[in-house]
């Protein structure tokens, strides 16, 4: 019998390509973001808002991921807004490669701000770097206020938390400050913004925050 | 379910540092998993045999080291493991804290039989 010794990190060909999309994003002067979520939690309308705000604003583009299906990248492009689609065909979460593969397909030259929409699902793109700047991590009202203390990897892992659906406060259980509470106990430097994407709420603010960032890459 | 993903990482490793022709001398796979990596040891163990199942390397046994999720306290300085992967001290109730284990997710070595042993 013999042993040979590996010791090397399992994922470490997907942070190798996420690397890769990071300097392809620096000399592009690109703040991308990794937006993360549960399914239905409103990541797509969200962007949707983003969009219609921001797109005057600043050089945006999408890249939608979702198990089946380029619905979500049709709701983009009929902002006006450039959005390339993967399929993952089964696939629970994006992956560098994927990314790095759909970047291929967008004209990157003038672009100011990357957002990846990430497939629907708190566990497993916890895991898998895709060369963003910031992970931002979509907690509606609707899924109770103990979301971050379930999957504290995800609420770990991202800087920016958005709080979805404000308007429907009043006739779900959930209490905001106990969603927030949990969330910093889990993530203490977790900064957050409170949107709803039916009355606009809060979306001021979140692309301001966006542009700001955007601005300076 | 991102554990099938994990597994072709691992296989892939390993395939680098074995020659295909040496595929069935294959006799464990050790990997270190932390308790806070977000992956499912027994959703590992079932994928692995899943994916060697009618290859040379079927049969091959996945080991995994589980690392302690731990975290330090920058209030009180001390260190505490805890099972639930709760990002607290369990001394002060701190969340002023730093993670120091629990998020490996490593190859550390492969086992092979030597001839003699694929022999018998």
């Amino acid at each position: 019998m013999s042993v040979i010794t590996i010791e090397r990190k399992i994922l470490e060909k997907n942070d190798e390509v996420a690397g890769q999309n990071r300097d392809i994003f620096l000399r592009h002067g690109i703040f991308a973001i990794n937006i993360v979520s549960s399914p239905g939690s409103g990541k797509t309308s969200l962007l949707e808002r983003t969009l219609t705000h921001l797109k005057k604003k600043l050089e945006v583009a999408v890249i939608e991921g979702d198990v089946q299906t380029d619905l979500d990248a049709q709701r983009i492009s009929a902002l006006g807004v450039p959005a390339v689609q993967i399929v993952t065909k089964g696939g629970c979460h994006l992956e560098a490669s994927l990314v790095k593969e759909a970047l291929a397909s967008v004209d990157l030259s003038g672009v100011q701000l990357l957002i990846i929409e990430n497939v629907g699902n708190l566990v497993c793109p916890a895991n898998y770097d895709l060369g963003e700047a910031v992970k931002v991590v979509v907690a509606s009202v609707t899924e109770g206020d103990d979301k971050p203390l379930k999957y504290p990897t995800m609420f770990r892992n991202a800087s920016v938390m958005v709080i979805n659906k404000v308007d429907l406060l009043p006739y779900v259980t959930c209490k905001i400050d106990v969603l927030k509470r949990n969330a910093l106990s889990v993530n203490p430097s977790l900064k957050v913004f409170e949107t709803s994407c039916v009355t606009n709420a809060g979306i001021a603010e979140w692309c301001d925050w966006l542009q700001k960032n955007a601005s300076k890459e | 379910m991102h554990e099938l993903s994990i597994v072709q990482n691992i296989l892939e490793m390993v395939r680098e540092h074995l020659p295909s022709e040496a595929s069935r001398h294959l006799k464990s796979v050790r990997i270190r998993v932390g308790d806070g990596a977000g992956v499912v040891k027994d959703s590992l163990e079932f994928c692995f045999n899943a994916v060697i199942s009618e290859t040379p390397m079927q049969g091959a046994v996945l080991e995994i080291e589980p690392v302690p999720f731990v975290v330090k306290c920058n209030s009180c300085g001390k260190t505490s493991a805890n099972e639930s992967g709760v990002f607290l001290c369990l001394f002060c109730g701190g969340n002023d804290v730093i993670m120091v284990s629990g998020n490996e997710l490593h190859v550390t070595a492969i086992e092979l039989f030597d001839e003699k042993e694929l022999m018998v």
